[in-house]
Protein backbone atom coordinates (compact mmCIF):
# COMPACT_ATOMS: atom_id res chain seq x y z
CA UNK A 1 0.00 0.00 0.00
CA UNK A 2 1.40 3.17 -0.54
CA UNK A 3 1.94 6.24 1.87
CA UNK A 4 -1.10 7.87 0.56
CA UNK A 5 -3.02 5.54 0.95
CA UNK A 6 -1.99 4.61 4.42
CA UNK A 7 -2.44 7.88 5.93
CA UNK A 8 -6.00 8.13 4.11
CA UNK A 9 -6.87 5.17 6.31
CA UNK A 10 -5.81 6.40 9.37
CA UNK A 11 -6.88 9.53 8.70
CA UNK A 12 -9.95 8.20 8.41
CA UNK A 13 -10.17 6.20 11.33
CA UNK A 14 -8.99 8.82 13.82
CA UNK A 15 -11.96 11.29 12.55
CA UNK A 16 -14.17 8.14 13.05
CA UNK A 17 -13.32 7.71 16.21
CA UNK A 18 -13.71 11.72 17.14
CA UNK A 19 -17.54 11.33 15.41
CA UNK A 20 -18.40 7.92 17.17
CA UNK A 21 -17.05 9.22 20.61
CA UNK A 22 -18.87 12.61 20.34
CA UNK A 23 -22.24 10.45 19.16
CA UNK A 24 -21.79 7.93 22.00
CA UNK A 25 -22.01 10.84 24.71
CA UNK A 26 -24.82 11.85 23.63
CA UNK A 27 -26.42 8.22 23.78
CA UNK A 28 -28.31 7.18 26.98
CA UNK A 29 -31.25 7.35 29.29
CA UNK A 30 -31.02 11.08 29.24
CA UNK A 31 -31.83 13.04 26.06
CA UNK A 32 -28.20 14.91 25.14
CA UNK A 33 -27.50 16.74 21.57
CA UNK A 34 -24.42 16.71 19.78
CA UNK A 35 -24.38 20.33 20.20
CA UNK A 36 -24.98 19.99 24.13
CA UNK A 37 -21.86 18.15 23.92
CA UNK A 38 -19.56 20.36 22.08
CA UNK A 39 -21.07 22.92 24.04
CA UNK A 40 -19.87 21.03 27.79
CA UNK A 41 -16.45 19.98 26.20
CA UNK A 42 -15.96 23.59 24.59
CA UNK A 43 -17.09 25.32 28.15
CA UNK A 44 -14.88 22.68 29.87
CA UNK A 45 -11.84 23.55 27.57
CA UNK A 46 -12.11 27.28 27.80
CA UNK A 47 -13.62 27.59 24.01
CA UNK A 48 -17.04 28.10 24.51
CA UNK A 49 -18.85 30.69 27.14
CA UNK A 50 -22.43 29.89 26.53
CA UNK A 51 -23.50 28.21 29.21
CA UNK A 52 -25.13 24.80 29.25
CA UNK A 53 -27.77 23.52 31.09
CA UNK A 54 -26.05 22.09 34.27
CA UNK A 55 -27.40 18.48 34.87
CA UNK A 56 -26.63 18.34 30.78
CA UNK A 57 -23.30 19.75 32.04
CA UNK A 58 -22.84 17.18 34.44
CA UNK A 59 -24.01 14.40 32.52
CA UNK A 60 -21.69 14.98 29.74
CA UNK A 61 -18.60 15.90 32.11
CA UNK A 62 -18.82 14.42 34.83
CA UNK A 63 -20.21 11.45 33.62
CA UNK A 64 -20.03 10.17 29.89
CA UNK A 65 -17.48 11.73 28.43
CA UNK A 66 -14.78 10.47 31.03
CA UNK A 67 -16.36 6.79 30.74
CA UNK A 68 -16.06 7.28 26.54
CA UNK A 69 -12.52 8.76 26.80
CA UNK A 70 -11.50 5.45 28.90
CA UNK A 71 -13.08 3.20 26.98
CA UNK A 72 -10.89 4.07 24.07
CA UNK A 73 -7.43 5.02 25.71
CA UNK A 74 -8.22 0.84 27.27
CA UNK A 75 -8.88 0.13 23.34
CA UNK A 76 -5.78 1.59 22.66
CA UNK A 77 -3.48 0.36 24.95
CA UNK A 78 -5.03 -3.55 25.07
CA UNK A 79 -4.71 -3.65 21.02
CA UNK A 80 -1.02 -1.89 20.95
CA UNK A 81 0.16 -4.93 24.09
CA UNK A 82 -1.75 -7.51 21.86
CA UNK A 83 0.49 -6.16 18.76
CA UNK A 84 3.76 -6.28 20.29
CA UNK A 85 3.16 -9.44 22.23
CA UNK A 86 2.42 -10.99 19.08
CA UNK A 87 5.91 -9.78 17.32
CA UNK A 88 8.13 -10.14 19.92
CA UNK A 89 7.08 -13.91 20.99
CA UNK A 90 6.26 -14.61 17.51
CA UNK A 91 2.87 -15.91 18.72
CA UNK A 92 -0.22 -14.90 16.77
CA UNK A 93 -2.65 -16.02 19.43
CA UNK A 94 -0.34 -13.65 22.04
CA UNK A 95 -2.52 -11.09 23.83
CA UNK A 96 -2.85 -9.52 27.55
CA UNK A 97 -6.00 -11.29 28.26
CA UNK A 98 -5.00 -14.75 26.42
CA UNK A 99 -1.67 -15.21 28.21
CA UNK A 100 -2.94 -14.64 31.65
CA UNK A 101 -1.45 -10.71 32.16
CA UNK A 102 -5.02 -8.42 31.95
CA UNK A 103 -5.90 -11.81 35.14
CA UNK A 104 -2.61 -11.15 37.13
CA UNK A 105 -3.15 -7.55 36.87
CA UNK A 106 -6.67 -8.18 38.19
CA UNK A 107 -5.25 -10.16 41.67
CA UNK A 108 -2.98 -7.27 42.03
CA UNK A 109 -5.64 -4.71 41.49
CA UNK A 110 -7.80 -5.91 43.66
CA UNK A 111 -5.67 -6.71 46.36
CA UNK A 112 -4.73 -2.82 46.87
CA UNK A 113 -8.91 -2.09 46.71
CA UNK A 114 -9.46 -4.25 49.19
CA UNK A 115 -6.88 -3.40 51.35
CA UNK A 116 -7.91 0.19 50.76
CA UNK A 117 -4.62 1.43 49.54
CA UNK A 118 -6.49 2.69 46.40
CA UNK A 119 -3.53 5.00 45.13
CA UNK A 120 -1.41 1.97 44.55
CA UNK A 121 -3.82 0.71 42.25
CA UNK A 122 -1.90 1.26 38.87
CA UNK A 123 1.51 -0.15 40.56
CA UNK A 124 -0.30 -3.18 42.06
CA UNK A 125 -1.90 -3.86 38.72
CA UNK A 126 1.59 -4.08 36.72
CA UNK A 127 3.45 -5.98 39.29
CA UNK A 128 0.34 -8.73 38.97
CA UNK A 129 0.83 -8.57 34.93
CA UNK A 130 4.47 -8.92 35.16
CA UNK A 131 4.00 -12.02 37.79
CA UNK A 132 1.57 -13.66 35.79
CA UNK A 133 4.24 -13.17 32.24
CA UNK A 134 7.02 -13.78 34.01
CA UNK A 135 4.91 -17.44 35.26
CA UNK A 136 3.48 -18.00 32.10
CA UNK A 137 6.15 -17.74 29.89
CA UNK A 138 8.51 -20.18 32.57
CA UNK A 139 5.39 -23.00 32.73
CA UNK A 140 5.58 -22.69 28.72
CA UNK A 141 9.41 -22.37 28.45
CA UNK A 142 10.44 -26.44 27.94
CA UNK A 143 13.84 -27.19 26.70
CA UNK A 144 15.12 -23.58 25.69
CA UNK A 145 11.69 -22.79 23.35
CA UNK A 146 7.96 -21.82 24.00
CA UNK A 147 5.77 -22.39 21.19
CA UNK A 148 2.65 -20.56 20.52
CA UNK A 149 0.27 -23.49 22.03
CA UNK A 150 2.34 -24.38 25.10
CA UNK A 151 2.04 -19.89 25.47
CA UNK A 152 -1.33 -20.26 25.40
CA UNK A 153 -2.35 -23.20 27.61
CA UNK A 154 0.42 -21.51 30.59
CA UNK A 155 -1.67 -18.17 29.66
CA UNK A 156 -4.96 -20.52 30.52
CA UNK A 157 -3.79 -21.92 33.62
CA UNK A 158 -2.48 -18.67 34.83
CA UNK A 159 -5.00 -16.56 33.88
CA UNK A 160 -7.75 -19.35 35.69
CA UNK A 161 -5.81 -19.09 38.80
CA UNK A 162 -5.11 -15.58 38.74
CA UNK A 163 -9.32 -15.08 38.04
CA UNK A 164 -9.66 -17.93 41.33
CA UNK A 165 -7.57 -15.76 43.08
CA UNK A 166 -9.65 -12.55 42.50
CA UNK A 167 -13.10 -14.16 43.02
CA UNK A 168 -11.56 -15.75 46.63
CA UNK A 169 -9.82 -12.11 47.23
CA UNK A 170 -13.83 -10.52 47.06
CA UNK A 171 -15.37 -13.16 48.76
CA UNK A 172 -12.89 -13.16 52.02
CA UNK A 173 -13.72 -9.30 52.28
CA UNK A 174 -17.37 -9.73 50.94
CA UNK A 175 -19.47 -6.76 51.84
CA UNK A 176 -22.46 -6.54 50.32
CA UNK A 177 -22.36 -6.81 46.42
CA UNK A 178 -19.30 -8.92 45.68
CA UNK A 179 -20.79 -10.67 42.82
CA UNK A 180 -20.68 -7.17 40.59
CA UNK A 181 -17.22 -6.58 41.65
CA UNK A 182 -16.18 -9.89 40.67
CA UNK A 183 -17.87 -9.68 37.78
CA UNK A 184 -16.40 -6.56 37.05
CA UNK A 185 -12.92 -7.33 37.48
CA UNK A 186 -12.78 -10.64 35.68
CA UNK A 187 -15.06 -9.38 32.89
CA UNK A 188 -13.93 -6.10 32.08
CA UNK A 189 -16.15 -2.87 32.83
CA UNK A 190 -15.44 1.07 32.28
CA UNK A 191 -18.60 1.58 34.08
CA UNK A 192 -17.47 3.59 36.87
CA UNK A 193 -14.31 5.74 35.31
CA UNK A 194 -13.93 8.99 36.29
CA UNK A 195 -11.38 11.58 35.18
CA UNK A 196 -8.76 9.51 37.35
CA UNK A 197 -9.33 6.62 34.93
CA UNK A 198 -8.97 8.81 32.45
CA UNK A 199 -5.40 10.33 33.86
CA UNK A 200 -4.67 6.80 34.57
CA UNK A 201 -5.26 5.25 30.84
CA UNK A 202 -3.91 8.18 29.02
CA UNK A 203 -0.62 8.73 30.65
CA UNK A 204 0.46 4.94 30.56
CA UNK A 205 -0.90 4.77 26.76
CA UNK A 206 1.08 7.96 26.00
CA UNK A 207 4.02 7.20 27.84
CA UNK A 208 4.17 3.17 27.20
CA UNK A 209 2.91 4.00 23.62
CA UNK A 210 5.62 6.40 22.55
CA UNK A 211 8.51 3.83 23.71
CA UNK A 212 6.87 1.22 21.32
CA UNK A 213 6.44 3.81 18.76
CA UNK A 214 10.01 4.26 18.74
CA UNK A 215 10.71 0.34 18.69
CA UNK A 216 8.79 -0.06 15.44
CA UNK A 217 11.48 -1.24 13.20
CA UNK A 218 13.28 -3.30 16.20
CA UNK A 219 9.91 -4.89 16.33
CA UNK A 220 10.00 -5.49 12.58
CA UNK A 221 13.25 -6.73 13.15
CA UNK A 222 11.81 -9.85 15.04
CA UNK A 223 10.10 -11.32 12.07
CA UNK A 224 12.17 -14.03 10.92
CA UNK A 225 12.96 -14.83 14.89
CA UNK A 226 15.95 -14.57 17.40
CA UNK A 227 18.56 -15.05 15.42
CA UNK A 228 17.47 -13.07 12.06
CA UNK A 229 16.91 -10.63 14.72
CA UNK A 230 20.20 -10.39 16.21
CA UNK A 231 22.47 -10.84 12.78
CA UNK A 232 20.11 -7.74 12.08
CA UNK A 233 21.55 -5.76 14.98
CA UNK A 234 19.30 -6.08 17.63
CA UNK A 235 20.16 -7.01 21.39
CA UNK A 236 17.65 -9.58 21.32
CA UNK A 237 17.27 -10.36 25.01
CA UNK A 238 16.83 -6.57 26.02
CA UNK A 239 14.56 -5.36 23.52
CA UNK A 240 12.50 -8.28 24.45
CA UNK A 241 12.05 -8.18 27.96
CA UNK A 242 12.18 -4.13 27.27
CA UNK A 243 9.10 -4.59 25.43
CA UNK A 244 7.59 -7.44 27.68
CA UNK A 245 7.65 -5.20 30.63
CA UNK A 246 5.93 -2.34 28.64
CA UNK A 247 3.69 -4.71 27.83
CA UNK A 248 3.22 -5.15 31.70
CA UNK A 249 2.94 -1.99 32.38
CA UNK A 250 0.44 -0.98 29.51
CA UNK A 251 -1.72 -4.06 30.47
CA UNK A 252 -1.36 -2.97 34.68
CA UNK A 253 -2.77 0.35 33.64
CA UNK A 254 -5.59 -1.02 31.53
CA UNK A 255 -6.65 -2.98 34.17
CA UNK A 256 -6.77 -0.43 36.55
CA UNK A 257 -8.96 1.33 35.38
CA UNK A 258 -11.10 -1.38 33.58
CA UNK A 259 -10.78 -4.77 34.77
CA UNK A 260 -9.56 -7.46 32.47
CA UNK A 261 -11.38 -7.21 28.81
CA UNK A 262 -10.54 -9.93 26.60
CA UNK A 263 -10.44 -10.07 22.49
CA UNK A 264 -9.22 -6.18 21.71
CA UNK A 265 -5.40 -7.26 22.13
CA UNK A 266 -6.00 -10.49 20.31
CA UNK A 267 -8.23 -9.72 17.19
CA UNK A 268 -6.92 -6.03 16.42
CA UNK A 269 -3.94 -6.53 15.17
CA UNK A 270 -4.73 -9.53 12.73
CA UNK A 271 -7.48 -7.53 11.71
CA UNK A 272 -5.33 -4.39 10.94
CA UNK A 273 -2.24 -6.19 9.77
CA UNK A 274 -4.70 -6.74 6.58
CA UNK A 275 -4.83 -3.03 5.82
CA UNK A 276 -1.46 -1.65 7.20
CA UNK A 277 0.73 -4.53 6.21
CA UNK A 278 3.18 -6.28 8.67
CA UNK A 279 5.50 -3.20 9.47
CA UNK A 280 4.63 -1.86 13.10
CA UNK A 281 5.93 1.58 12.27
CA UNK A 282 2.30 1.68 10.01
CA UNK A 283 0.74 -1.07 12.11
CA UNK A 284 0.83 0.28 15.96
CA UNK A 285 -0.87 3.84 15.07
CA UNK A 286 -3.22 2.31 13.50
CA UNK A 287 -3.76 -0.14 15.66
CA UNK A 288 -4.10 1.90 18.44
CA UNK A 289 -6.63 4.00 17.08
CA UNK A 290 -8.57 1.11 15.22
CA UNK A 291 -8.75 -0.07 19.30
CA UNK A 292 -10.19 2.90 20.94
CA UNK A 293 -13.02 2.89 17.80
CA UNK A 294 -13.83 -0.79 18.83
CA UNK A 295 -13.75 -0.57 22.49
CA UNK A 296 -16.04 3.05 22.50
CA UNK A 297 -18.57 0.81 20.69
CA UNK A 298 -18.24 -2.27 22.01
CA UNK A 299 -19.10 0.16 25.20
CA UNK A 300 -21.86 1.78 24.05
CA UNK A 301 -23.53 -1.21 23.09
CA UNK A 302 -22.71 -2.78 26.58
CA UNK A 303 -24.63 0.18 28.32
CA UNK A 304 -27.77 0.53 25.49
CA UNK A 305 -28.68 -2.99 24.44
CA UNK A 306 -30.06 -4.08 27.46
CA UNK A 307 -31.13 -0.70 28.42
CA UNK A 308 -31.57 0.04 31.66
CA UNK A 309 -29.59 -3.40 32.31
CA UNK A 310 -26.10 -2.65 31.81
CA UNK A 311 -23.54 -5.24 30.62
CA UNK A 312 -19.68 -6.07 31.49
CA UNK A 313 -18.12 -4.48 28.12
CA UNK A 314 -15.97 -7.58 28.60
CA UNK A 315 -19.10 -9.87 27.29
CA UNK A 316 -19.39 -7.99 24.68
CA UNK A 317 -16.15 -7.86 22.92
CA UNK A 318 -16.14 -11.65 23.59
CA UNK A 319 -19.31 -11.51 21.83
CA UNK A 320 -17.62 -9.65 18.96
CA UNK A 321 -14.55 -10.91 19.21
CA UNK A 322 -14.74 -14.96 19.23
CA UNK A 323 -16.48 -14.82 15.49
CA UNK A 324 -13.93 -13.17 14.40
CA UNK A 325 -11.56 -14.88 15.96
CA UNK A 326 -13.15 -18.05 14.14
CA UNK A 327 -12.69 -16.75 10.91
CA UNK A 328 -8.89 -15.19 11.28
CA UNK A 329 -8.35 -19.53 12.09
CA UNK A 330 -10.70 -21.25 9.58
CA UNK A 331 -8.75 -18.86 6.66
CA UNK A 332 -5.83 -19.86 4.84
CA UNK A 333 -3.56 -17.50 6.05
CA UNK A 334 -3.44 -19.47 9.78
CA UNK A 335 -1.00 -21.88 8.37
CA UNK A 336 1.26 -19.14 9.84
CA UNK A 337 -0.04 -20.35 13.26
CA UNK A 338 0.81 -23.53 13.13
CA UNK B 1 42.91 -8.43 5.53
CA UNK B 2 39.86 -10.40 5.08
CA UNK B 3 38.90 -12.66 7.88
CA UNK B 4 40.39 -14.24 10.77
CA UNK B 5 39.87 -16.87 12.95
CA UNK B 6 41.92 -17.12 15.75
CA UNK B 7 41.74 -20.31 18.17
CA UNK B 8 38.19 -19.34 18.63
CA UNK B 9 36.55 -22.24 21.23
CA UNK B 10 32.77 -22.28 22.74
CA UNK B 11 31.73 -24.33 25.06
CA UNK B 12 27.69 -25.00 26.05
CA UNK B 13 27.03 -26.30 29.48
CA UNK B 14 30.55 -27.21 30.27
CA UNK B 15 30.35 -29.15 26.62
CA UNK B 16 32.76 -28.29 24.26
CA UNK B 17 31.17 -27.07 21.11
CA UNK B 18 34.50 -26.07 19.42
CA UNK B 19 38.28 -25.88 19.98
CA UNK B 20 40.98 -23.44 19.08
CA UNK B 21 39.28 -23.16 15.47
CA UNK B 22 41.43 -21.04 13.32
CA UNK B 23 40.94 -19.61 9.90
CA UNK B 24 42.34 -17.17 7.52
CA UNK B 25 39.92 -16.33 4.22
CA UNK B 26 41.19 -13.68 1.86
CA UNK B 27 38.38 -10.65 0.94
CA UNK B 28 36.52 -11.64 -2.08
CA UNK B 29 36.53 -15.38 -1.48
CA UNK B 30 33.70 -17.81 -0.94
CA UNK B 31 34.58 -20.21 2.17
CA UNK B 32 32.51 -23.85 2.61
CA UNK B 33 32.58 -24.66 5.98
CA UNK B 34 31.98 -28.56 6.02
CA UNK B 35 31.64 -31.15 8.43
CA UNK B 36 29.34 -34.01 9.79
CA UNK B 37 25.75 -33.06 11.45
CA UNK B 38 27.09 -31.51 15.04
CA UNK B 39 30.58 -30.48 13.95
CA UNK B 40 29.59 -27.33 15.17
CA UNK B 41 29.44 -25.64 11.52
CA UNK B 42 26.35 -23.70 12.64
CA UNK B 43 27.94 -22.52 15.97
CA UNK B 44 30.66 -21.25 14.57
CA UNK B 45 28.76 -19.24 12.12
CA UNK B 46 27.02 -18.07 15.06
CA UNK B 47 30.42 -16.80 16.91
CA UNK B 48 31.73 -15.07 13.08
CA UNK B 49 28.68 -13.26 13.18
CA UNK B 50 29.00 -11.67 16.86
CA UNK B 51 25.55 -13.36 18.09
CA UNK B 52 27.22 -15.31 20.30
CA UNK B 53 30.48 -14.59 22.19
CA UNK B 54 33.69 -17.04 21.80
CA UNK B 55 34.76 -18.00 25.34
CA UNK B 56 38.08 -18.00 23.65
CA UNK B 57 39.53 -16.41 20.35
CA UNK B 58 38.89 -13.82 17.81
CA UNK B 59 37.16 -13.11 15.18
CA UNK B 60 39.03 -10.16 13.14
CA UNK B 61 37.08 -8.83 9.83
CA UNK B 62 39.65 -6.59 7.97
CA UNK B 63 41.47 -5.25 11.31
CA UNK B 64 38.19 -5.08 13.13
CA UNK B 65 37.86 -7.32 15.81
CA UNK B 66 34.09 -8.42 16.01
CA UNK B 67 33.53 -9.33 19.63
CA UNK B 68 34.50 -5.79 20.46
CA UNK B 69 31.39 -3.75 18.04
CA UNK B 70 27.97 -3.35 19.02
CA UNK B 71 25.42 -5.23 17.70
CA UNK B 72 23.83 -3.03 15.41
CA UNK B 73 27.80 -1.95 13.75
CA UNK B 74 28.24 -5.80 13.51
CA UNK B 75 25.12 -6.41 11.73
CA UNK B 76 26.52 -3.22 9.15
CA UNK B 77 29.36 -5.73 8.54
CA UNK B 78 28.53 -9.02 8.60
CA UNK B 79 25.13 -11.05 7.45
CA UNK B 80 24.06 -14.12 8.65
CA UNK B 81 21.03 -16.46 7.00
CA UNK B 82 20.28 -19.03 8.83
CA UNK B 83 18.90 -22.33 8.39
CA UNK B 84 15.00 -22.88 7.49
CA UNK B 85 13.74 -19.56 8.02
CA UNK B 86 10.19 -18.67 8.12
CA UNK B 87 8.36 -15.26 9.16
CA UNK B 88 5.52 -15.21 11.80
CA UNK B 89 3.79 -12.61 9.51
CA UNK B 90 2.24 -12.08 5.98
CA UNK B 91 5.41 -10.21 4.37
CA UNK B 92 6.14 -9.66 1.11
CA UNK B 93 9.56 -10.46 -1.02
CA UNK B 94 10.18 -6.58 -0.91
CA UNK B 95 9.29 -6.46 2.67
CA UNK B 96 11.49 -9.21 3.76
CA UNK B 97 14.53 -7.51 1.91
CA UNK B 98 13.82 -4.01 3.71
CA UNK B 99 14.17 -5.77 7.07
CA UNK B 100 18.24 -5.68 6.06
CA UNK B 101 17.94 -1.92 6.15
CA UNK B 102 17.34 -2.16 9.59
CA UNK B 103 21.36 -1.89 10.91
CA UNK B 104 21.29 1.21 8.74
CA UNK B 105 18.61 3.21 9.92
CA UNK B 106 19.24 5.87 11.94
CA UNK B 107 18.37 5.77 16.02
CA UNK B 108 16.43 8.58 15.62
CA UNK B 109 14.41 8.93 12.78
CA UNK B 110 14.86 5.70 11.46
CA UNK B 111 11.46 4.87 11.54
CA UNK B 112 10.67 7.56 8.71
CA UNK B 113 13.46 6.88 6.39
CA UNK B 114 12.19 5.10 2.99
CA UNK B 115 13.09 5.69 -0.70
CA UNK B 116 16.45 5.43 -0.18
CA UNK B 117 16.20 1.79 1.94
CA UNK B 118 13.51 1.04 -0.89
CA UNK B 119 16.09 1.40 -3.76
CA UNK B 120 18.60 -0.61 -2.10
CA UNK B 121 16.17 -3.29 -1.51
CA UNK B 122 15.11 -3.14 -5.25
CA UNK B 123 18.87 -3.44 -6.39
CA UNK B 124 19.60 -6.46 -4.15
CA UNK B 125 16.68 -8.19 -5.35
CA UNK B 126 17.73 -7.41 -8.74
CA UNK B 127 21.62 -8.62 -8.19
CA UNK B 128 19.99 -12.14 -6.97
CA UNK B 129 17.76 -12.33 -10.10
CA UNK B 130 14.80 -11.77 -7.55
CA UNK B 131 13.45 -8.15 -9.32
CA UNK B 132 9.98 -9.49 -10.26
CA UNK B 133 9.27 -10.95 -7.22
CA UNK B 134 9.05 -7.80 -5.63
CA UNK B 135 5.37 -7.85 -4.89
CA UNK B 136 5.11 -11.59 -4.07
CA UNK B 137 3.84 -12.91 -0.73
CA UNK B 138 7.05 -14.97 0.66
CA UNK B 139 4.68 -17.97 1.45
CA UNK B 140 4.48 -18.09 -2.27
CA UNK B 141 7.24 -18.47 -3.20
CA UNK B 142 9.37 -21.69 -4.31
CA UNK B 143 12.29 -22.66 -1.56
CA UNK B 144 14.63 -21.69 -4.22
CA UNK B 145 13.07 -18.25 -4.86
CA UNK B 146 12.86 -17.69 -0.48
CA UNK B 147 16.38 -18.38 -0.56
CA UNK B 148 17.29 -15.38 -3.00
CA UNK B 149 14.36 -13.36 -1.36
CA UNK B 150 16.85 -13.75 1.65
CA UNK B 151 19.94 -13.54 0.30
CA UNK B 152 18.63 -10.37 -1.56
CA UNK B 153 17.63 -9.20 2.50
CA UNK B 154 21.29 -9.69 3.35
CA UNK B 155 22.62 -8.28 0.69
CA UNK B 156 20.44 -4.92 1.69
CA UNK B 157 22.67 -4.98 4.86
CA UNK B 158 25.95 -3.74 2.52
CA UNK B 159 27.82 -6.31 4.24
CA UNK B 160 31.60 -7.26 3.84
CA UNK B 161 30.95 -10.82 4.88
CA UNK B 162 28.12 -12.99 4.57
CA UNK B 163 27.48 -15.87 6.21
CA UNK B 164 25.36 -19.00 5.11
CA UNK B 165 23.57 -21.97 6.82
CA UNK B 166 22.82 -24.82 4.81
CA UNK B 167 21.66 -22.42 2.52
CA UNK B 168 20.77 -25.27 -0.57
CA UNK B 169 18.82 -27.34 2.17
CA UNK B 170 15.55 -28.60 0.48
CA UNK B 171 16.39 -26.86 -3.01
CA UNK B 172 16.25 -28.92 -6.22
CA UNK B 173 19.77 -29.65 -7.72
CA UNK B 174 18.88 -26.57 -10.25
CA UNK B 175 17.84 -24.38 -7.30
CA UNK B 176 21.05 -25.52 -5.66
CA UNK B 177 23.10 -24.69 -8.63
CA UNK B 178 21.96 -20.92 -9.42
CA UNK B 179 21.85 -20.22 -5.95
CA UNK B 180 25.54 -20.80 -5.29
CA UNK B 181 26.31 -19.56 -8.85
CA UNK B 182 24.33 -16.09 -7.62
CA UNK B 183 26.60 -16.08 -4.21
CA UNK B 184 29.72 -16.14 -5.99
CA UNK B 185 28.60 -13.78 -8.93
CA UNK B 186 27.65 -11.21 -5.43
CA UNK B 187 31.74 -11.06 -5.26
CA UNK B 188 31.16 -11.00 -1.80
CA UNK B 189 33.49 -12.58 1.00
CA UNK B 190 30.92 -15.79 2.17
CA UNK B 191 31.20 -18.39 4.18
CA UNK B 192 29.30 -21.13 3.97
CA UNK B 193 28.19 -24.42 5.83
CA UNK B 194 27.53 -27.35 3.31
CA UNK B 195 26.47 -31.02 3.33
CA UNK B 196 27.29 -31.10 -0.19
CA UNK B 197 30.88 -32.34 -0.28
CA UNK B 198 30.82 -31.53 -4.51
CA UNK B 199 28.52 -28.37 -4.56
CA UNK B 200 31.44 -27.17 -2.16
CA UNK B 201 33.88 -28.41 -4.23
CA UNK B 202 32.31 -26.66 -7.37
CA UNK B 203 31.49 -23.60 -5.73
CA UNK B 204 34.15 -22.71 -2.87
CA UNK B 205 37.67 -21.25 -3.14
CA UNK B 206 38.64 -22.89 -0.30
CA UNK B 207 37.35 -25.81 2.39
CA UNK B 208 37.49 -25.39 6.14
CA UNK B 209 36.57 -29.29 7.53
CA UNK B 210 35.30 -29.71 10.77
CA UNK B 211 34.94 -32.24 12.51
CA UNK B 212 33.62 -32.58 16.80
CA UNK B 213 35.04 -28.92 17.15
CA UNK B 214 37.92 -29.27 15.64
CA UNK B 215 39.46 -28.01 12.46
CA UNK B 216 40.67 -31.40 10.63
CA UNK B 217 41.67 -30.33 7.35
CA UNK B 218 41.57 -26.76 5.35
CA UNK B 219 43.08 -25.58 1.72
CA UNK B 220 41.78 -25.64 -1.54
CA UNK B 221 38.78 -27.93 -2.23
CA UNK B 222 41.49 -30.56 -4.11
CA UNK B 223 44.08 -30.22 -0.92
CA UNK B 224 40.87 -31.06 1.67
CA UNK B 225 38.73 -33.27 -0.04
CA UNK B 226 41.25 -36.22 -0.53
CA UNK B 227 39.84 -39.98 -0.29
CA UNK B 228 42.00 -40.07 3.12
CA UNK B 229 40.21 -37.28 4.71
CA UNK B 230 37.25 -37.71 3.67
CA UNK B 231 37.54 -41.76 4.58
CA UNK B 232 38.51 -40.42 8.62
CA UNK B 233 35.47 -37.87 8.88
CA UNK B 234 32.66 -39.28 7.24
CA UNK B 235 33.28 -42.78 7.65
CA UNK B 236 32.69 -43.74 4.13
CA UNK B 237 34.80 -44.76 0.91
CA UNK B 238 35.26 -42.55 -2.21
CA UNK B 239 37.13 -41.97 -5.36
CA UNK B 240 37.99 -38.41 -6.44
CA UNK B 241 37.72 -37.53 -10.15
CA UNK B 242 38.19 -34.21 -12.21
CA UNK B 243 35.40 -32.35 -13.34
CA UNK B 244 35.68 -32.74 -17.19
CA UNK B 245 34.99 -28.76 -17.50
CA UNK B 246 35.37 -27.28 -14.48
CA UNK B 247 38.55 -29.25 -13.37
CA UNK B 248 37.79 -29.03 -9.41
CA UNK B 249 37.07 -32.34 -7.84
CA UNK B 250 34.69 -34.37 -8.31
CA UNK B 251 33.40 -37.00 -5.09
CA UNK B 252 31.96 -40.52 -6.27
CA UNK B 253 31.21 -42.36 -3.25
CA UNK B 254 31.35 -46.45 -2.78
CA UNK B 255 28.36 -48.32 -0.90
CA UNK B 256 28.48 -48.41 2.71
CA UNK B 257 27.82 -52.51 3.27
CA UNK B 258 24.94 -52.09 5.97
Amino acid sequence: MTRARYLGWLVAATTALILVCLIAVTIGPAAVSLAQVAGSIGAHLGLVTEPVPLLIDSIVWQLRLPRVLTAALVGAGLALSGAVMQSVTRNPLADPYLLGLSSGASVGAVCVVILGIGFALPAAAFLGALLALVATLSIARVGGTITPVRAVLAGLAIAQLAGALTSFIIFWAAKGDSYREILNWLLGSVAGATWSSVAIAATAVAVVGTGILWSATRLDAFAFGDTSAASLGINVNRTRWALLGSVALLTGAMVAVSGSIGFVGLILPHLVRGVSGPGHRRLLPLVAVCGALFLVIADTLARTVFDPRELPVGIITAFIGVPVFIVLIKRKKSHLWA
Amino acid sequence: MGVDLDRLSFAIDGAMILRDVSASLPTGTVTGLLGPNGAGKSTLLRLVAGIDKADAGTVTLDGVTIGSLSRRDAARRIALLEQNAAPSVELTALEVVLLGRIPHRTKLMGSFSGDEDRAVAFDALAAVGAGALADRSWHTLSGGQQQRVQIARAMAQQPSLLLLDEPTNHLDVSAQLSLLGQVRELGVTAIMALHDLNLAAAYCDQIVLLDGGVVVASGTPAEVLTPAIIGTVYGVNCFILEHPRGGHPVIVYSAVSA
